[in-house]
């Protein structure tokens, strides 16, 4: 491995960090005080750094689809509606439709209505894409809008908590829920997935027909027709994979951090995933430190508004600056 | 005409003024070459420029150009990313997007701290009764950006550099030039858009309050075939729906606010499983071009 694998994505973080500061003390903020309690907020002290892993997470399981999406030349921006997919009908298993289950049905059921209904939203975009040659970065992008007010529609409506008090759903059962793993507060067992599901990725990605034929695919779509992979049945391939991964991670925060489904419940895990996997450069292993550093950055960014008064959404500035300084000066172009 | 007609036409013509401004933006820089999705991130930064400035100065004049010199500056930043470097334009729109929420988010915030009142930006008065200089704007915007493709040597040379950039190059046409001149005012359009937002039809600004403009208006450009006269026929369809879906909802009408609100995005989704299959998009479009190679 060159040195340049790993020098540039960390300059490309220090390019987009010093930016940012620069941005804050034009704003009249203290920028090293500010990056100071961020960078506590997420990594100084247990709570702190299980705050951080819980976030990982849903960054890890997004960003690898949207690494193999891209790979592709699939541009997946769909994310986030896929994970509001998958929570939906998670939330629909766990507390409507089986709510009586035991676990050992329960929870595989609800998570497996999750990667089916994230799976089923990055399916409409691979329809729309294939059957009538609609670009996915349009459909996904609306897409995203669409199952955000799908699931305000459910907790204000079919889903709403029986003592409809508040707009969100019934609390799930024991049997729908995930457990801590042990010796944590906060950090359930999805976590496991998380640091699994990347080396799954390199795998499919790296020694497998089909990951090849999904890299030839995003590499040179002529060449590959010519060798006879259909570019389209890959497409919708890797939309219905990077949806179902999308789809998994909307299930397991239902089913592992809340316990409930609610407005808001994503801080924007699908678009954080996609910087996730840019400044991976779009490499399944990658994935995982790029998931952490971001989800630092989201953990952290609440200690740096309370400690220096820097509002928490200045840390999207510094995501869109990494994924500019990545793309700008770090990926290989497309068909190089 | 009765009052409850006229009332839903001058909706109709306010809601469809920004879609339509920043669809003609659009539209020149995809007849470039250049695909911006960014379009949605540089509205949002003109809104709050024009918030800011319309507020401080109490000119609505000023707020308006503080507006299209954000679009502006954000679509420098995405040029010279993609034009300069060579980076993605999906990922780069995308990116400036993300940064767009976060740098106007962060700025409302520290401006304007919560927890203060928020003061209301200027408005922008008619010039006649029922004609908002923002409205004749976006007509103006629709028949020069019409003239100006169909009619014009420069406009012609624009739509080579989008078309066949390397024929375009090899008969003199400074490609590279035209394509960051097509996303600045691409940027410009959608500053300005905001700006509208802003200074006719809400009067305030709130963090992301652009919710998906930009893209219906990328959208408006595909469903116009490329043609400017059409993408403002669709932008009045559009102000059409959304008007409508107001009144439906001032009537009471017991559909639930979230499937209202869900209307557009369908809408648009229709729009393009209808007429995507049936446009043909510039061929060079979103094609890097090197004048070295």
């Amino acid at each position: 491995m060159s040195p340049r694998v790993l020098l540039q994505p960390l300059a490309a973080i220090a390019a987009a960090t010093a930016l940012a500061s620069l941005l804050l003390a034009a704003l009249g903020a203290d920028p090293l005080l500010a990056l100071g309690a961020l960078a506590r907020g997420a990594f100084g002290d247990a709570y702190a750094l299980e705050n951080t892993l819980v976030r990982m997470g849903p960054l890890v399981l997004i960003g690898l689809g949207v690494a193999i999406a891209f790979r592709c030349g699939v541009w997946n921006i769909g994310g986030e509606g896929q994970l509001y997919a998958g929570a939906l009908a998670a939330t629909l298993v766990a507390t409507r439709l089986a709510p009586g289950a035991p676990a050992f049905l329960l929870l595989p059921a609800v998570l497996l209505a999750a990667v089916a209904a994230g799976s089923a939203w990055g399916g409409i975009a691979a329809t729309l894409k294939v059957g009538r040659g609609v670009s996915e970065v349009l459909s996904t992008i609306l897409l995203n809008f669409v199952a955000v007010l799908a699931v305000a529609y459910a907790v204000h409506g079919p889903l709403q908590e029986l003592a409809a008090t508040y707009p969100q759903s019934d609390p799930f059962p024991e049997a729908a829920l995930l457990g801590v793993l042990p010796g944590a507060e906060r950090v359930h067992w999805g976590l496991a997935l998380a640091l699994l599901l990347p080396l799954a990725g390199f795998l499919f990605l790296f020694h497998t027909a089909a990951g090849l034929r999904v890299r030839a695919v995003g590499l040179a779509p002529e060449a590959a027709r010519y060798a006879g992979i259909s570019p389209a049945r890959e497409t919708v391939g890797v939309l219905l994979l990077s949806g179902g991964l999308a789809g998994l991670a909307g299930g397991l925060e239902v089913a592992g951090v809340t316990a409930r489904l609610f407005e808001n419940l994503s801080p924007g895990y699908g678009f954080t995933a996609i910087a996730v996997a840019l400044l991976a450069r779009l490499h399944p292993l990658a994935v995982l430190p790029s998931a952490v550093f971001f989800a630092g950055l989201a953990s952290g960014s609440g200690a740096m508004q309370r400690v220096a008064g820097v509002p928490a959404v200045t840390v999207q500035v510094i995501e869109a600056l990494v994924i500019f300084f990545s793309v700008g000066f770090a990926l290989p172009r497309r068909g190089a | 005409m009765d009052a409850g007609l006229l009332a839903l036409a001058l909706a109709t013509a306010r809601l469809a003024t920004p879609l339509a401004i920043a669809a003609m933006g659009e539209l020149v820089a995809e007849r470039a070459g250049v695909l911006n999705i960014g379009i949605e991130g540089m509205m949002l930064f003109g809104a709050f420029a024009a918030f800011a400035v319309g507020v401080a100065t109490g000119s609505a004049a000023l707020g308006a150009v503080a507006g299209i010199a954000a679009g502006v500056l954000l679509a420098a930043v995405f040029a010279g990313f993609v034009l300069g470097r060579g980076a993605d334009p999906i990922v780069s729109g995308a990116a400036a997007n993300v940064l767009a929420l976060g740098a106007t988010g962060s700025a409302f915030r520290l401006v304007f701290p919560p927890g203060q009142p928020l003061p209301d930006a200027p408005a922008l008065s008619d010039l006649v009764p029922g004609l908002n200089p923002f409205l004749a704007l976006a007509a103006l915007a629709t028949v020069a950006t019409g003239v100006f493709l169909a009619r014009t040597r420069a406009g012609l040379a624009v739509r080579a550099a989008g078309e066949r950039a390397e024929a375009a190059h090899a008969h003199g046409v400074r490609v590279l030039a035209l394509r960051w001149g097509a996303t600045l005012f691409g940027g410009a359009c959608a500053g300005l858009a905001g700006a509208a937002l802003v200074l006719w039809i809400s009067n305030t600004f709130v963090e992301g309050m652009t919710s998906g403009r930009g893209f219906i208006a990328l959208v408006l450009v595909l469903f116009g075939g490329y043609r400017a006269g059409r993408i403002a026929a669709g932008a009045l369809l559009f102000g059409a729906a959304s008007a409508l879906q107001f009144r439906l909802q001032a009537m009471g009408l017991e559909i639930p606010y979230s499937l209202l609100l869900m209307t557009p995005y369908l809408l648009t989704l229709l729009v393009l499983a209808i007429f995507a299959g049936r446009v043909r998009p510039p061929a060079d479009l979103a094609r890097p071009f090197s004048a070295r190679e």
